[in-house]
């Protein structure tokens, strides 16, 4: 196995590790938002899409890559939007209560 | 100034990166949730724009058109979706991400196929990962979607011969792994590869009840995390396999935290409808 391999497994075991310690303990009002929000950072994957389809020649890469950008931005705006509107209707909920 | 940029970069994601952790951990309690939700899209905005300034990105107008159609699709969904239809929402925003993950190695397949470049072991196999992962996000996404949305029917759908057929699909899928080990640039084996993973995600939500979907969404939305990762692995990229390490993780401990809730374990989620089907048409 190459050493990059073997340096990017490290970086992946340790995020992991990190991520299972970020979440404890959450209310159950907040689990679909919670969901939603880290569903956004998922669309991290528009950074590969842009390095894919950033290629000069107009290939079937870069074209699957555009199709990705696509994908991965509705997924990273509509993800935190609506993230932002059902958190807005919570406070306002408590706010009335 | 020719390390100036790529630096620049490196550390624009290390901040990004960082801003995505502290967002997260935000979104868990209700008085910050909200904050962390724009500190993480605040990262993910610093993301993008260190990545548009990579000097191997060239195609500037296809690129923008691309993300500027995804924002504007992508709010207009966000601002017409209903507070009821919020699950199936990120269920379909979900499967989009898993998708785009997908696409890129598909591309990057496509992209060692054309070129001289021998494809290595490593390449090959974090390709044939991704493509797993990521095709299950896809589709298992959009079968929930289509649950919740009540496009089809919620009930747990079985048919005869469902689980060999799985275990068929499997089998499948591991030996074409295997021959593309051997001959990595065949892209007959890796087209295979890819359909049977999109089919194994529609297979895999189908006998799921509607009830369960959430929790389903839940364990989908950490695959399309890991399914991000496994690109990043593709593309040897630390953002990418950090974020999906993220979310990942923190999706499965929110998956069990949501099965907690509901008093039912994760298996018996995913596996009712064949084992104690009578269990699982009542839960939820």
């Amino acid at each position: 196995m190459a050493e990059g391999l073997i340096g990017a497994l490290f970086v992946f075991v340790l995020a992991t590790l990190a991520g299972a310690e970020v979440i404890n303990k959450v209310p159950p009002t907040l689990h679909t938002p919670l969901m939603s929000g880290s569903n956004a950072i998922s669309g991290i994957a528009v950074i590969g899409a842009i390095l894919v389809a950033g290629d000069r020649n107009l290939n079937l890469s870069a074209i699957l890559g555009f199709i990705a950008i696509v994908f991965a931005t509705i997924n990273v705006v509509g993800g935190f939007l609506v993230t932002d509107r059902m958190l807005q209707m919570f406070k306002k909920k408590e706010v009335k209560a | 100034m020719s390390n100036f940029i790529p630096t620049g970069i490196e550390l624009s994601y290390l901040v990004a990166t960082a801003l995505f952790f502290v967002g997260l951990k935000n979104l868990g309690s209700p008085a910050t949730a909200r904050k962390g939700n724009v500190i993480a899209a605040v990262g993910m905005f610093i993301a993008i724009v260190a990545t548009l300034l990579n000097q191997g990105v060239l195609n500037y107008e296809l690129i923008l058109l691309g993300i500027v159609i995804g924002s504007v699709l992508g709010a207009i969904a966000a601002y017409k979706v209903e507070m009821t239809s919020m699950p199936q929402m990120v269920g379909l925003l979900n499967g989009l991400g898993g998708g785009a993950s997908t696409l890129v190695a598909v591309a990057e397949f496509w992209r060692l196929l054309h070129s001289v470049e021998t494809v290595s072991l490593d390449n090959t196999i974090t390709m044939i990962l991704s493509i797993l992962i990521g095709g299950i996000t896809l589709t298992g996404s959009f079968v929930a979607f289509a649950k919740l949305q009540e496009l089809m029917s919620g009930s747990p759908i079985t048919f005869p011969l469902q689980q060999p057929i799985n275990v068929l699909l499997l089998i499948g899928f591991l030996v074409g792994s295997g021959y593309l080990l051997i001959a990595p640039k065949d892209p007959t084996v890796f087209l295979i590869l890819t359909g049977i993973s999109l089919l194994l995600g529609v297979l895999f939500v189908l006998p799921i009840g509607g009830a369960d979907m959430p929790v389903v969404i839940s364990l989908l939305n950490s695959f399309s995390g890991l399914a991000a990762s496994a690109a990043g692995f593709v593309l040897m990229n630390n953002i990418l396999i950090i974020s999906g390490a993220l979310v990942g993780a923190s999706g499965i401990i929110l998956t069990q935290i949501m099965c907690k809730g509901m008093n039912r374990t994760l298996s018996s989620v995913l596996f009712g409808a064949f084992g104690g089907g009578a269990k699982a048409s009542g839960g939820g």
